[in-house]
């Protein structure tokens, strides 16, 4: 099921970002804020718009690990296994979460509600082994407090074990004020 | 006038014109350097790394891949030092595990005397050479197959491994490359490029979409094999 | 903002803001993504409200800075001017804090303790960071990043000032003769960097590059320098510019640090009003302007090439040298990269001289790096230390020894091209030449910390699996030689290989080392061949005994309970996967079929009951 694409949109995108350093790595990464993911009509707009082959566009997209070509779920849960935190446990961690969820890592469950990745350092060493899911994180995870955090990310409270610290992430500010 | 210039290979002074690179140049005095991703026509590439020599004295010396790397004024090369044999050994012994059934493969790792198969069996079709990449977008400019992901995971074929729109079937991907190379084996080889071949895998075209094609590939060990799920 | 379009009237303004720093009284909060993610907004909002009620006459300032470095301890609150350190705090305890901060009073019970229980309240004499010389990270404590005249008061820009008044040569001169290297991992001297870009024709124009992809796991002082003081990049990048002859600068920030990413837009837009970027900087004629790229994942990028790749758009493929990218570079311009850390660098260095800074540290090894101590380590964070000290000094004092009982193994410096480096050679000085003679490198600071319960080769295959990942895959023998590099290391791990794999290990990382193109690929071996050289008795009991030491490999160890089981079912109810049963105060019994090995059991009983064997 293919999300609709707004060729309007993804010129605007090729436009603005024409030219400058970065080029297609950048209007990439709008797309994907804009959809969620990279949906193969984008790719092949974007490819259009900016008269780059096909071939090119597409090799970008599946070389970042930033890019995902499928819908992710609903919640994003993102395990850290950097160094610092493999060595507190994180593997076992993700595959606790891998167990719960029954996907591997880089997989969104059937229903759409989870996605699972893991990222390679946060850089929130001192607190690991961190887990982000939604924006929010939960430090000093362990395999028993998987299932805590997976239905507290369904019914939205906050959980018990878990520390979970809202970081405030705040929402980027697109490049107006860039050269 | 021209423009040379002058380096030493395996200890002879050469003079060679200076656009050449250090492999066109070895080649030239006669030096043999084996070769994979290389092909005259294409621009080099570098990845498959037998082409690798041996530059500057030690113990600064270091390896470079000969094939893309433009002579020097002063140049020191050296093509079959202790280190380059051993990297060449490894590394045929490295595609001889993941791609047995290439004859071209089979003939370099006999030719640098490998036999031993220390690693684990593996059955690929794909080296990564980038040998069809290269012509289908240099020689034919039609850029349908290119490379993607990263690492491991690096693969090549049309984007979202559909048909493409850009290939016309003309068969010189099939024909340069050196993992299945002799697929190929209809009575007269030189002419038997067909532009529709099944058994390539990663499929660049859906094979349903051609109901009379007649195939007169012989179909190679990789895609009887069943890979492990 | 008002632009300043002469230097005489920036100085003025500046010069006014210093005279009344250090004057007020602040109460101050790192809040870097650490401190974030450890509530220090909240303690933030306490505050606040606290000095609504207790100090509302403006007497005592509350300022939110980036991260302090003592990552263990947040959220903590330092009292300024005194210099007092409150560990850990808890939002009820705002009040107390703003009431004795507006007085000048300590609160004593919320100090922070040594071991023996005695109260240390001054920040400076805590272990932590009385061995610390914290020319860089010191900034973070006085520096708001989203308000810039935090940076003026705190002496900023002064060095620009410097700068402008002095001749490009005469800057290349001080950064070569200071010995700054290059702190991204390298460690290439910075002068001659700058000195090769400076002679460059300008072949369309030159571009200054930050470095701030930050990939190595483990690693994030790049982030908290981002977060915490952008414009110290800022300046940094400027003194470059004047040096080199570029006029355009790029920050290439890797898309994982959005708090970063967000305080560097906001500097450089304050910075533009300033006139401090633009087309005619202070009215000194200079042309240099600033922008940011992000990453989009993907570690080999912090390779100089492969950066150059990203930056054009294309999938990030290293490239041979030569042509260098001080010749040819981003679009084939000259190009000079340098590390976050550099760059920061740069201000202090040309402001202290480059005799004094050349002063500390070690020779050919001058100045400070940050390094941060993760992992198994009792103060987790980023410390500042002159190069040149030992890794016990760093690991003991500062760190403070390690977090359990389990005793220090070894430390992992260097991040995914670096080595293992055992308790036994602690009293190596951390320099750049003595850890690549030790088989490792300093790479960008990360140093890990492993003890007893650290298997060593499931480290190696750790890294190994990171790097068969991340590598871009183009050269046959790095992508072919990773992965198989992995397979051997996972039948070590699941007790399937034989000795003669391990030799084959040895000669394939040898030959992966001397034939790839880049970087990454010629330093992938080395956490294998380090924890060979240093460890091979491990590796050995692996293969040999079918034994793991750590008790880490799951296919070589089981998890039993042994005679001090009490029976009070504490692991039968955290066990995720119903392995326990038992009866109360019986002992109990794991199922090995069932048991996944997560080691949550072993987390919970208070009996020592569990072995792992």
């Amino acid at each position: 099921m293919e999300t609709k694409v707004d060729a309007g949109a993804v010129l605007a995108i090729a436009n603005r970002h024409e030219g400058s350093h970065g080029a297609l790595i950048a209007m990439l990464e709008e797309i994907q804020e804009l959809y969620g993911y990279l949906p193969e009509d984008a790719l092949r707009l974007l490819a259009r718009d900016t008269g780059r082959s096909l071939v090119d566009v597409y090799g970008v997209a599946t070389f970042y690990r930033a890019f995902s070509l499928k819908p992710r779920g609903k919640h994003h849960i993102c395990a850290c296994v950097g160094t610092a935190c493999h060595v507190r446990g994180a593997a076992q961690v993700v595959q606790e979460f891998e167990r719960q969820l029954n996907i591997r890592a880089g997989e969104t469950t059937e229903d759409g509600e989870f996605t699972l990745e893991t990222v390679n350092c946060l850089g929130a060493c001192a607190l690991g082994p961190i887990v982000l899911v939604d924006g929010k994180y939960y430090s000093n995870v362990d395999p028993a407090g998987v299932k805590k955090i997976i239905k507290a990310t369904i019914t939205q409270q906050p959980a018990q074990q878990a520390e979970s610290k809202a970081p405030a992430q705040r929402k980027r500010q697109l490049s107006a004020s860039n050269m | 006038m021209e423009d040379t210039t002058t380096l030493t290979i395996n200890g002879l002074e050469v003079t060679v014109d200076s656009s050449m690179t250090v492999l066109e140049a070895a080649r030239y005095m006669g030096f043999p350097i084996p070769t994979l991703c290389h092909m005259d026509g294409l621009s080099p590439y570098g990845a498959c790394r037998l082409c690798v020599v041996e530059i500057g004295e030690p113990p600064r010396s270091r390896l470079v891949s000969s094939c893309t790397y433009p002579v020097e004024p002063g140049l020191v090369v050296r093509t079959a030092s202790t280190r380059v044999l051993r990297a060449r050994k490894m590394i045929l012994e490295l595609l001889l595990a993941s791609c047995p059934q290439s004859k071209t493969i089979q003939d370099l790792a006999a030719a640098h005397d490998v036999r031993q198969q220390r690693f684990r069996q593996e059955h690929e079709d794909c080296i990564l050479c980038g040998l069809c990449v290269r012509m289908c977008e240099e020689q034919m400019m039609a850029k349908a197959i290119g490379f993607r992901g990263r690492g491991e995971k690096r693969s090549i074929g049309t984007p979202f491994d559909i048909k493409s729109e850009e290939c016309r079937l003309c068969g010189g991907c099939i024909y340069v490359c050196p993992a299945c190379q002799l697929r190929c084996t209809y009575n007269e080889p030189d002419k038997a490029i067909c532009g529709g071949c099944a058994n390539l895998s990663p499929p660049c075209i859906e094979k349903e979409g051609f109901d009379d094609m007649l195939c007169y590939m012989s179909p190679c060990v990789a895609c009887e094999i069943q890979k492990p799920a | 903002m008002t632009p300043f379009n002469t230097m005489r009237h920036f100085k003025t303004y500046q010069a006014n803001l210093c005279a009344r720093a250090g004057k007020t009284r602040a109460i101050i909060v790192p809040a870097g993504t650490c401190g974030r993610a450890s509530g220090a907004m909240k303690v933030v909002e306490a505050l606040q409200k606290a000095m609504e009620t207790a100090a509302p006459d403006g007497r005592l300032e509350l300022r939110v800075t980036g991260c302090h470095g003592f990552c263990q301890m947040e959220p903590s609150v330092l009292a300024a001017p005194d210099g007092v350190f409150y560990p850990r705090v808890n939002p009820k305890d705002a009040e107390r804090l703003i009431q004795a901060a507006a007085a000048g009073e300590i609160v004593e019970d919320l100090v922070w303790r040594d071991a023996q229980g005695k109260p240390v309240p001054l920040q400076k004499d805590i272990p932590f960071f009385a061995r610390q010389k914290r020319s860089i990270l010191g900034r973070n404590e006085s520096v708001d990043p989203e308000r810039v005249e935090t940076y003026l008061e705190s002496g900023g820009y002064s060095a620009l000032l410097r700068a402008l008044a002095k001749d490009p040569e005469w800057l290349v001169d001080q950064v070569k003769q200071s010995g700054l290297r290059g702190r991204g991992g390298a460690g290439f001297p910075t002068g001659v960097k700058w000195e090769l870009l400076a002679r460059q024709p300008l072949n369309g124009g030159k571009i200054l590059v930050c470095n701030a992809d930050e990939g190595d796991p483990g690693a994030y002082m790049d982030r908290s320098v981002l977060e915490g003081n952008p414009h110290s990049i800022i300046e940094g990048m400027l003194i470059g510019a004047r040096a080199t002859g570029a006029t355009t600068g790029i920050v290439y920030v890797r898309n994982e640090y959005p708090l970063a990413i967000e305080h560097l837009h906001l500097a450089l837009r304050q910075a533009r009003d300033m006139d401090l970027l633009g087309q005619n900087i202070l009215g000194a004629g200079m042309a240099f302007d600033i922008e940011v790229v992000e990453g989009a994942g993907a570690f080999v990028c912090g390779e100089e090439t492969a950066l150059i790749a990203s930056i054009e758009g294309l999938m990030g493929q290293p490239r041979q040298r030569p042509p260098f990218p001080i010749q040819k570079g981003i679009g084939g311009k000259p190009t000079g990269i340098n590390n976050v850390e550099t760059w920061a660098n740069i201000p202090v260095l040309i402001e202290m001289g480059a005799e004094k800074f050349a002063e500390v540290g070690a020779e050919r090894n001058s100045g400070t790096k940050i390094f941060s101590l993760v992992g198994k380590i009792k103060n987790t964070g980023l410390v500042e230390v002159p190069m040149g000290i030992t890794i016990k000094e760093i690991v003991e004092d500062i760190g403070g020894g390690p977090s359990s009982d389990a005793p220090v193994k070894a430390i992992q410096t260097g991040g995914p091209s670096g080595g293992c480096i055992p308790t036994s050679r602690f009293d190596l000085p951390i320099d750049y030449d003595s850890l690549s003679r030790a088989q490792s490198i300093m790479g960008s600071g990360g140093m890990i910390v492993m003890d007893a319960n650290t298997c060593i080769v499931d480290v190696a295959k750790y890294f190994m699996a990171f790097l068969k990942d991340e590598c871009c895959g183009t050269c046959f023998s790095c992508r072919k030689g990773t992965q198989r590099m992995y397979e051997i290391l996972e039948d070590i791990t699941e007790g399937r290989a034989t000795v003669d794999q391990l030799d084959l290990l040895e000669e394939l990382a040898l030959v992966v080392k001397d034939t790839t193109l880049c970087g990454l690929g010629q330093t992938a071996p080395n956490p294998v061949l380090s924890t060979l050289r240093y460890f091979r008795d491990e590796y050995l009991e692996h293969i040999e005994q079918k034994r793991c030491p750590a008790g880490v490999c799951k296919a070589l160890i089981t998890y039993s309970i042994n005679e001090n089981c009490t029976g009070c079912h504490a692991c039968v109810k955290a066990c995720p996967t119903g392995a326990i049963t038992g009866e109360r105060k019986e002992r109990h019994i794991i199922d090995p079929e069932k048991c996944t090995k997560c080691g949550t059991c072993r987390s919970v009983c208070r009996q020592n009951a569990v072995e792992v064997a």
